[in-house]
């Protein structure tokens, strides 16, 4: 039975991650992962799919499509790393859901680059909403590419409840 | 061609952009992107969550926000910032309209600017994803 004054969610393992970055992950853009993400959103633009037409629109090779960061590069043989902002709350939260996305380019990416990412959790906040309890995390993420060059942030919002 | 920075005012709506997904798009998106919730995929395992049916990837929408700007700015210009919130649930086989107005022009840093609310709309005219951008326009 939940009441008014029920101990905060937040445990101090989890106020203590914030601000905390990640290892680094790294992430490929090649042209297979561009033409499958533009693919699947629905994309016709030929920039996506035919390196000549991205080429003759200005870009080194195919750019990556808004929202696409590249894809982490999978070792089966390393236990992935609990993910930012997934620290156990101090009562279990089953469900998850995205509660936001926002990116911010500094710089073209394209096939071919590769990207280094760490997160940071910047927040963590609990709420009762329509769901419930509600643990709300926003984690922000910096991608560099293989110059040193900072290409976007990403600001994620994670809901559990 | 995308549009121009000096045809651009403020209040203007830019083309819509009409999605409707079914079950296979969001099979490949989830390929795409790397994410393999079950939620949008598996109707079985959403309605064990409580989920009514299989539920449409909240960043699939801002991708067809993204794809919206792009559509509407061409490759001369950029995106410079794309976000929204996911405020509901869209769900597969039903229509998504993606729309942005042009709240702000400007430049700056030598840069023609132009901000815009965007957002997905469902076949109610419930916003489901309310967001904001800013582009770059030659």
């Amino acid at each position: 039975m939940s009441d008014e004054t029920q101990e905060s969610l937040i445990t101090d393992e989890m106020r203590a991650s914030i601000g905390r970055e990640s290892e680094p992950t790294t992430l490929e853009v090649d042209k297979t992962s561009v033409r499958m993400f533009a693919r699947s959103v629905g994309y016709t633009d030929p920039v996506y799919y035919d390196e000549a037409a991205a080429q003759a629109a200005g870009y080194r090779s195919l750019p990556a499509p808004p929202g696409y960061l590249g894809t982490p590069v999978f070792n089966p043989n390393r236990r992935s790393a609990r993910p930012q902002g997934m620290l156990e709350p101090s009562r279990p939260l089953k469900r998850v859901l995205n509660g936001g996305t926002d990116v911010e380019y500094l710089a073209d990416i394209c096939a071919g680059d590769i990207l280094t990412s760490v997160s940071a959790v910047s927040s963590i906040e609990e709420r009762k909403g329509r769901l419930g309890e509600m643990l709300i995390t926003t984690t922000k993420t910096t991608y560099t590419n293989q110059d040193g060059e900072v290409v976007a942030i990403m600001t994620g919002t994670g809901i559990r409840y | 061609m995308g549009a121009s920075w000096d045809d651009v005012r403020e209040g203007m709506e830019i083309p819509t952009l009409e999605k409707n997904c079914n079950t296979q798009q969001l099979v490949h998106w989830a390929a795409g992107s790397g994410d393999f919730y079950q939620i949008h995929y598996d109707h079985n395992f959403a309605e064990a969550t409580g989920l009514p049916n299989i539920i449409v990837h909240g960043a699939l929408k801002h991708a067809f926000l993204g794809q919206l700007l792009h559509d509407w700015v061409g490759n001369e210009g950029r995106i410079k910032r794309v976000g929204c919130s996911y405020r509901g649930m869209d769900f597969p086989d039903e229509d998504i309209h993606c729309k942005g107005v042009v709240t702000r022009k400007y430049e700056e840093n030598g840069e023609k600017l132009v901000d815009l609310e965007i957002w997905t709309e469902n076949p109610e005219g419930t916003r489901t994803s309310p967001g904001s951008a800013t582009v770059q326009l030659p």
